[in-house]
């Protein structure tokens, strides 16, 4: 009656705690750098910048998690690293290496390629972009026989098989779930299905859209955890895209925060939760209920900006606590605190000049 | 705590006062649209074209000679006639001026007896379920399953006399309301378990005031489709009843011409004057039918709108 | 006291059993008792994860479904026979907040109709302008402007704000109850202290009790009294917040506690728990539900239904382990609930 996956936790107990030794498993290397990136949408009443001068790097192994509410631009960079972005969005300007390459100025069909063989997405309501009419087994071979270049054998029906039924069993599903169709399976197990197929070719980043968003807390802990074993299993670094601090919390290596289209604090997870840096931020993390203790809820009172009305200065000027003179004037850049540290505001120029 | 927007929804500045804001909120729109959804304009433009055409014809040219015997026989197109004439003396211009705009009247007549019942038919039987559902649907499974030419025939056959251009309507009408039934009883079905409807029926609505106060009016694009599609094929359906002879003798319609041509075998006659033009009426109404329908499918499905 | 709303051994299954034993029967709510008193106003917790039953148990608390076995009175009377009347009267008097505020509007309309509507139909204004008083008070007492947020359409307002009009709308018609699913799931981290606190302030300032269902348990804690947590059906455990979180009795609840995921990254989770097995149909299982994932499972709990024992005065749970405290008689889960409004102190987040 018990499915495999019980022998599937004792042995992802040794590897999920395997997992937590970051040291073994994050490298020096560069996996993706992101340079100045920008991602504009050209409309009638103007240019909304949903996406500006984004700057940051992910190290090979690494988990970053993006975090953002609601319009600060996550989704359209995770979709702009995938070079998703659909028109009247566009890449206005900036970079973003790839294994040597810039991938914003490859060719279509060059970046066909790359997608899902070295970049995957594992998108947002993934579980809604499964094909209702098609067996799961059919909708993972179809990205890998897709790939196939000229040169490569036919793979044969029993090699494909025999790749769908490993796919499965990384995810933590019964091989038998290829045969269903998606209305038979469950929410987590469709979302553990858009897995299955993001790392069906082995790439080396995965980047993660909010992959637990309409799931229960046990579930969404299974999944990241089999996110996490699935990383550890294809020596991949992991983007994860979300506004769940707690999550973030549980899961990454490395925090970068965005508000109002533009990254305001990037660093090491324990440092930002400790010594949250940018007022949102601290806010952010202040607003954060516990299980603790019972008190106010806080929130953070105001509303962010619209896109297409942003200010002259700094976004967050308005909702800010510790706004002075200069906040109102001048867009506030990236300051370079030591390490990995990094902050977008004005409060640490003179703390980052010593 | 005051939490508010912090500016708000774009506004053309500016637009005040008469023509200008009249520009801004009403025409810049449509033009805007026209812009992302060309086939509901062309359709439009191309239907309304050739009605402009016909009304001027009306006025200007004598339509009285549609009657047989009304001109010399069998005229290749000239000055005096500049569709030429049949066998029987009929003026072709005339009979393409009143002819097209009585197609186009059945095929309305029939769109709106059938999307009248059928949508009456399908919020019926998907709002309320149980049994009256089960009683509508078997009628329409069993309607759909019937072929309704045969059923035209049969009836125009037990009436014995001709059939009027408008009881043509109302009968294709009442053969054709099981199909838009169907697909606006799934629709509605749809739109059943939407939260905005249990929202209101918790607020106390009654089950009629749900039906025409909050599924309707988000259905008017999806009705106004299926009407079009439903005139397209009423027309194709009156053109078939009276090509194999079971119209009204004396109707100038398109459909008769098309009769007429076969019974004369204006063809092997070399007439080509005689069948072109209607076919090419036809060809027109059905394309800016179908031209509208899509149009209207892509306003009313906004999953298929290719705006921002 | 009287009960305003009482549930009787409520049992609601969907599905069907096939011609020859095929088909597969839900058991989407299992024998649940609970009453909802007239006099008193607490915020109650249903919690669970989907497919536990407690959207399924909102819906036949508003009337929405009917049960198979057990009855729903209100006010004493059975619910399948009020008079029309008494039924209008139960609509006014009980009231949902959705989860998706979006698709709670019906994008025809501006969201005032959404405050019409029911004005209008249960006759609560006698005057226009006296309704569009009632309006933008309502309004204002959530944190919003009237004149920016009335006469705009739906996709003009952000999330945060649709669902804030949703709260003004249950804080017109003023009822008994609301039943608030999920209010905050789907609007951003920094927007849900406002509604989460108009929502406690329906319940301090104005009494009304709130039912608020959620899987998200560290918002429960924050806003509730009391808590109820569902799996598959049954209630699993039940009584006051302050007995229930902090040491739970019962696995499930042990298991849904500890993979609310922290925001310390000190404090992070420890290994992969088994998953649920969907392929068992609610009829074949005789004994505890939770027995296939419980890692406290005996022999017993395979083939022994639990029933529900008590663990104290605040607390109850339906977990074979706790069998010796015996069988409760009365099977009330809200004889665990708090009675006494006790105010809940509020601790400034800085001290």
């Amino acid at each position: 009656m018990v499915q495999p996956t019980i022998e599937e936790t004792r042995l992802s107990t040794e590897q999920a705690i395997q997992t937590y030794r970051k040291g073994a498993r994050i490298t020096d290397a560069d996996a993706l750098v992101v340079e100045d990136l920008s991602v504009y949408y050209e409309t009638d009443s103007g240019t909304v910048k949903a996406c500006d001068d984004v700057t940051f790097t992910l190290k090979q192994g690494e988990r970053f998690a993006l975090v953002g509410e609601s319009g600060s631009g996550k989704t359209t960079l995770a979709m702009a690293l995938m070079r998703l972005t659909r028109p009247p969005g566009h890449i206005a300007k900036g970079s973003v290496m790839l294994n040597g390459r810039d991938i914003t100025k490859l060719p279509d069909d060059e970046m066909r390629k790359t997608r899902l063989s070295e970049l995957a997405l594992v998108p947002q309501g993934a579980m809604n972009s499964l094909n209702p009419v098609m067996r799961i087994e059919r909708q993972i071979t179809d990205g890998i026989i897709d790939h196939l270049e000229d040169g490569d054998p036919t793979p044969t029906k029993a090699d494909l098989q025999e790749t769908v039924r490993d796919l499965l069993t990384r995810v933590g599903l019964r091989p038998s779930v290829g045969r269903l169709f998606p209305h038979e399976l469950s929410g987590g197990m469709k979302q553990r299905v858009a897995m299955a197929i993001g790392i069906s070719l082995r790439p080396k980043l995965i980047i993660a859209d909010e992959p637990t968003s309409a799931l229960d807390v046990v579930v969404q802990r299974q999944i990241m955890q089999t996110l996490g074993r699935l990383q550890e299993g294809l020596d991949a670094s992991i983007m994860l895209v979300g506004h769940d601090m707690g999550l973030v919390a549980q899961f990454a290596d490395t925090i970068g925060v965005m508000y109002a289209g533009k990254l305001v604090e990037i660093g090491p997870v324990e440092e930002v939760f400790s010594d949250p840096k940018h007022p949102y931020t601290k806010l952010l993390i202040g607003s954060l209920p516990s299980l603790q203790e019972k008190r106010e809820f806080l929130g953070i009172p105001g509303l962010p900006p619209q896109l297409i009305f942003l200010p002259e200065g700094c976004a967050f000027e308005d909702r800010c606590p510790s706004r002075f003179e200069k906040c109102q004037a001048a867009i506030p850049d990236l300051i370079n605190l030591g390490g990995r540290r990094e902050v977008a505001c004005h409060l640490y120029e003179e703390e980052a000049k010593s | 705590m005051t939490n508010s927007v912090t500016s708000p929804t774009p506004t053309n500045k500016g637009a005040s006062g008469g023509w200008n804001q009249f520009n801004q909120e009403r025409v810049v729109p449509i033009k805007k649209y026209a812009g992302r959804n060309p086939s509901l304009i062309v359709g439009v433009v191309l239907l309304f074209g050739m009605l402009l055409l016909v009304g001027i014809g009306h006025l200007i040219w004598d339509t009285e000679m549609f009657r047989p015997l009304s001109t010399p026989t069998r005229l290749p197109p000239t000055g005096e006639h500049p569709f030429g004439t049949d066998t029987q003396g009929r003026d072709l211009l005339a009979i393409a001026i009143l002819g097209t705009p009585l197609t186009l009247r059945i095929g309305l007549i029939a769109g709106i007896v059938a999307i009248g019942l059928g949508t009456v038919a399908a919020f019926l039987s998907a709002y309320y379920r149980g049994v009256i559902d089960g009683a509508i649907r078997s009628v329409v499974d069993v309607g759909l399953a019937m072929p309704a030419l045969l059923i035209l025939i049969l009836v125009r056959i037990n009436v014995g006399r001709e059939l009027s251009t408008d009881e043509m309507g109302i009968a294709i009408g009442l053969t054709s309301w099981v199909f838009p039934a169907r697909t606006i009883r799934s629709q509605v079905l749809v739109m059943r378990e939407q939260a905005y409807v249990e929202l209101s029926r918790l607020s106390g609505t009654s089950g009629m005031g749900i039906i025409f106060k909050e599924m309707m009016p988000n259905l008017i694009p999806y009705i106004t489709a299926s009407l079009v599609a439903s005139v397209a094929g009423a027309i194709l359906a009156s053109i078939g009843l009276e090509a194999i002879g079971l119209g009204n003798l004396s109707d100038p319609t398109l459909g008769m011409t098309i009769y007429w041509n076969i019974q004369f075998s204006s063809i092997t006659l070399g007439m080509w004057w005689w069948w072109v033009p209607p076919l090419v009426a036809i060809v027109i109404v059905f394309v800016s039918l179908f031209l509208i329908s899509s149009g209207l499918d892509e306003w009313s499905n906004p999953r298929l709108r290719k705006r921002v | 006291m009287s009960a305003f709303l009482e549930l009787d051994h409520v049992t609601k299954t969907f599905g069907s059993e096939g011609l020859f034993g095929g088909g597969s029967v839900t058991v989407a709510v299992d024998d649940v008792s609970l009453t909802i008193d007239e006099d008193e106003s607490s915020i109650t917790t249903v919690a669970g994860e989907s497919g536990s039953g407690k959207t399924t148990l909102a819906r036949l608390l508003l009337g929405s479904h009917v049960p198979n076995a057990g009855k729903m009175l209100y006010r004493g009377k059975d619910f399948t026979r009020l008079t029309r009347r008494e039924r209008r009267n139960f609509r006014r008097e009980i009231q949902p907040i959705f989860q998706d505020p979006f698709e709670s509007y019906n994008p025809f309309y501006k969201v005032d109709h959404v405050l019409d509507e029911p004005i209008k139909n249960f006759r609560l204004a006698s005057s226009g302008s006296e309704k569009q008083q009632m309006i933008e008070d309502a309004l204002e007492m959530v944190g919003l402007v009237p004149e920016e947020t009335l006469g705009r359409f739906p996709h003009q307002l952000s999330g945060g704000q649709r669902q804030r009009v949703m709260v003004a709308r249950a804080l017109l018609l003023k009822p008994r109850v609301i039943l608030a699913d999920e209010p905050v799931s789907m609007v951003d981290a920094s927007l849900r202290a406002t509604i989460l606190d108009s929502i406690r302030r329906l319940n301090r300032d104005l009494g009304i009790s709130v039912i608020y269902i959620t899987h998200d348990l560290t918002t429960a804690y924050q806003i509730s009294d009391n808590i109820m947590v569902m799996y598959r059906g049954t209630v699993v455990e039940a009584g006051t917040v302050d007995a229930v979180i902090p040491s739970p009795q019962h696995p499930y609840t042990k298991l849904l506690i500890e993979s609310i995921p922290q925001p310390d990254p000190k404090n992070r989770w420890g290994s992969e728990p088994p998953q649920q097995n969907w392929d068992t149909s609610d009829l074949q299982i005789a004994g505890c539900r939770f027995a296939d994932r419980c890692p406290a499972v005996m022999d017993r709990c395979h083939d022994t239904k639990p029933a529900q024992y008590l663990i104290n005065d605040h607390q109850l749970t339906a977990c074979l382990l706790h069998e010796e405290n015996g069988e409760m008689s009365d099977t009330d889960i809200t004889t665990t609930f708090q009675t006494e409004k006790e105010t809940i102190k509020a601790i400034p987040a800085n001290s």
